[in-house]
């Protein structure tokens, strides 16, 4: 453990930071991470907004987001510092992505595309859209200039920066083409892959029904005039990410898979010249007491019969410095690779965190203050 | 309370776990909220099934190659391989179904599209196709299974005693497994649509039985409960909830509940300390007492989750936190503590 430390303290403070992005793999504490960071700055006298995306219901609770309302509410709470605030939402897919369709468009347009059926599986299902309004929202948040701080979470992408991505994805879709080509197939399609793709195209219609297809290219029409506009704004929230003002932090467990996605993200972020700003190393088990594994087990088989209650809390001593070796070995194979990026270790709490006291311990072990 | 009293709960044989209902069922589907170790349950399952020298397939759906990994071979190609022998001559292999591919199969074989069919792949239009109607790819992915498990070798006999599946999460599996809502998606005639009706039968039938793997904790548990709602709504048979990484209690009952409140007398465990040969100072006895009230706190929190899945009336296999888990060695040992509890 030669790294450098992640101090978290600093950079939530420094005026500069308007937005922290957490991400990492599912289950991994992204999202009480983000939140307790949130709540770090808020004490510190900062007007703070949490994005979260699918808060467990007891931290929802917590935050006072029992309902999904799409924009930050006011979190009840006495922050440590008397100019401090604690904004908090949940994001609302479908509804951020009518706003953005309301945005770019006259109403009668839009109404008209919130109203085509293929509208419902392009908001809802396809891959990436939660990604994608996750940035647009935060877009929008920045742009009122309403907070000091905006701390975003992430959904837990199947791939690495899918909400680096969905826009761009999103757009190749809607081009058309594909829509275009199968809605006529007459048209110079023939070309390019001759009689197959009739037969394809005669193959899709039977299956999916040619009603889909209409429905499919009539969105299409509806919005293409938009998408100068989202093209504008995806790149608009592309800069952000990438200007001083942002960091990321990806957050991990210390086991394998999590530690592989978190070295995509590592990778990818850095690619992107995306400011990282570290590796938050979740609940991990450093030992509380100093007692060496052979001295532990010799003593516990001396008192199996003697003091149960001892031996057991030996055992309990023992499974930790098993438990710690393999973190570490983890983190070793780690910061082989990512030999330059600083990391704080976060050790765990005993049960879920899901009151604001718990979410305070967290921070008070992130910042190390 | 309950849970704590049975100590070996882990590890003590169950044999009523494992009912009826699970020995008769030949397609098993996993599910489990992100981060439960679904993907190492359903391969430990699926070397458990194949202990006694039987042939078991194990089907992986979201293009993750996480079995590949698991198992330590090179991405999985769409086909069916080899990846494990089991203990007893049983046999594993291993398939990650491609929708791209099964589409294509599909109309090779009802349009005779030949080759044409990879030019369309390079444009996108597979892609195209399941993006404008997911369930589409639902449809071709448990379409896969369902040929996997109706398949008969030239003996006339199943060529797979049973087919376990690596399912979506528990936030779309009952989509997933949903077939008939999906249909809704296709057009109202057609092969895939036949196709799609026997899919429905076969999963409502007792041949299907589908399994939840969770932590105990919060937010997984609570993705447990609301998902075996949703899949009993419909109609789906629930088989076992497999509890993944749970603690095993160090203390005994009364120990716990003192520890959880900090409350472990001191002055004993010093005294139970130089017995042992360590002579303790206020910091390691600090020390130790904290360590088990985390250990005691976290025992007791998984109690009552453990409570919250029993009240389902569905019956608990549980599989221990391995310090080493998520490689091969794990896996081997998860089917072994599965095989302990009844699962045959």
């Amino acid at each position: 453990m030669t790294g450098r430390v992640l101090d978290l303290g600093p950079v939530l403070a420094d005026r500069r930071t308007k937005i922290v992005v957490t991400c990492g793999s599912g289950g991994v504490g992204k999202t009480t991470t983000a939140a307790a960071m949130a709540l770090w700055a808020a004490d510190a006298g900062r007007k703070v907004a949490v994005l979260t995306i699918d808060p467990a219901k007891r931290l929802a609770q917590a935050l006072g987001l029992e309902e999904l309302d799409n924009d930050p509410r006011r979190v009840d709470i006495d922050v440590a510092h008397q100019d401090g605030q604690l904004w908090a939402m949940m994001l609302d897919t479908r509804r951020t992505f009518d706003e953005m369709v309301a945005a770019h468009s006259t109403p009668e347009r839009a109404a008209a595309i919130l109203a085509n059926p293929f509208y419902k599986v392009i908001s809802t299902s396809f891959s990436g859209t939660q990604e994608y309004m996750a940035m647009e929202k935060l877009s929008t948040l920045a742009a009122t200039g309403q907070f000091d701080l905006i701390v975003v979470d992430t959904p837990p992408s199947r791939s690495a920066l899918d909400f680096l991505d969905a826009p761009q994805r999103l757009s190749s879709f809607m081009d058309g083409r594909m829509i275009k080509m199968l809605a006529t197939p007459s048209r110079g399609v023939m070309k390019i892959v001759g009689a197959g793709f009739a037969l394809f195209s005669k193959a899709v219609t039977t299956v999916l029904g040619g009603q889909m297809l209409q429905d499919a290219a009539q969105f299409v029409q509806l919005f293409e005039d938009m998408f100068g506009g989202f093209r504008e704004r995806a790149q608009a929230t592309y800069e952000l990410l990438r200007a001083a003002g942002t960091k990321f932090v990806v957050v991990s467990i210390c086991e394998a898979e999590s530690l592989r996605e978190a070295s995509y993200f590592a990778d990818r972020l850095r690619a992107e010249h995306m400011p990282l700003a570290g590796l938050i190393l979740n609940r991990t088990h450093p030992p509380l007491a100093d007692l060496s594994l052979g001295t532990t087990e010799a003593a516990t088989k001396k008192l199996q019969a003697k003091s149960a209650v001892t031996a057991g809390v030996l055992t309990i001593h023992s499974e930790r410095l098993a438990a710690r070796a393999a973190e570490l070995h983890m983190r070793a194979r780690f910061d082989r690779v990512h030999t330059d990026l600083p990391v704080v270790e976060v050790p765990a709490l005993p049960s879920d965190a899901h009151d604001l006291p718990a979410l305070r311990e967290i921070a008070r072990r992130l910042t190390g203050t | 309370m309950t849970t704590t009293d049975r100590r070996t709960a882990g590890t003590a044989a169950e044999p009523s776990s494992w009912t009826a209902g699970c020995r008769r069922a030949r397609l098993h589907v996993i599910t489990g909220k992100g981060g439960t170790g679904k993907t190492t349950v359903a391969a430990a399952l699926a070397l458990a099934l194949a202990s006694n020298g039987r042939r078991v397939l194990l089907i992986e759906v979201e293009e993750r190659q996480g079995i590949a990994r698991l198992f330590d071979v090179p991405p999985l190609p769409y086909e069916e391989r080899k990846v494990a022998i089991a203990t007893g001559g049983g046999e594993v292999r291993a398939l990650a179904v491609d929708v791209e591919a099964a589409l294509l199969e599909y109309f090779a074989m009802f349009y005779n599209l030949g080759f044409a069919g990879r030019s369309l792949k390079k444009m996108g239009a597979v892609e195209f196709a399941t993006t404008l109607a997911p369930g589409l790819r639902d449809v071709l992915l448990t379409g896969k299974a369902k040929e996997t498990v109706t398949r008969r070798g030239s003996d006339n006999k199943p060529v797979y005693d049973e087919v376990v599946m690596d399912a979506p999460p528990t936030g779309r599996v009952v989509t997933f497994l949903n077939v008939t809502g999906a249909m809704s998606d296709l057009a109202k005639r057609g092969p895939i649509h036949s196709q799609a009706e026997g899919v429905v039968r076969l999963l409502h039938s007792p041949d299907t039985i589908v399994h939840l793997v969770t932590l105990l904790e919060d937010m997984p548990v609570t993705e447990t409960l609301e998902a075996i709602a949703h899949l009993r709504e419909t109609g789906l048979q629930v088989g076992n909830i497999i509890i993944n990484a749970a603690t095993e209690p160090l203390l005994a009952p009364a120990a716990l509940k003192a520890a959880a409140k900090g409350q472990l007398d001191r002055s004993k465990l010093a005294a139970g300390l130089r017995d042992g040969g360590i002579e303790p100072d206020e910091e390691l006895l600090a020390g130790l007492a904290t360590q088990a009230e985390e250990h005691s706190v976290r025992v007791l929190d998984e109690a009552d989750c453990r409570a919250q899945l029993a009240a389902t009336g569905l019956p608990l296999l549980t599989l221990p936190r391995l310090v080493d888990g998520g490689d091969l060695g794990g896996v081997y040992e998860l089917a072994d503590r599965l095989a302990e509890q009844g699962v045959r």
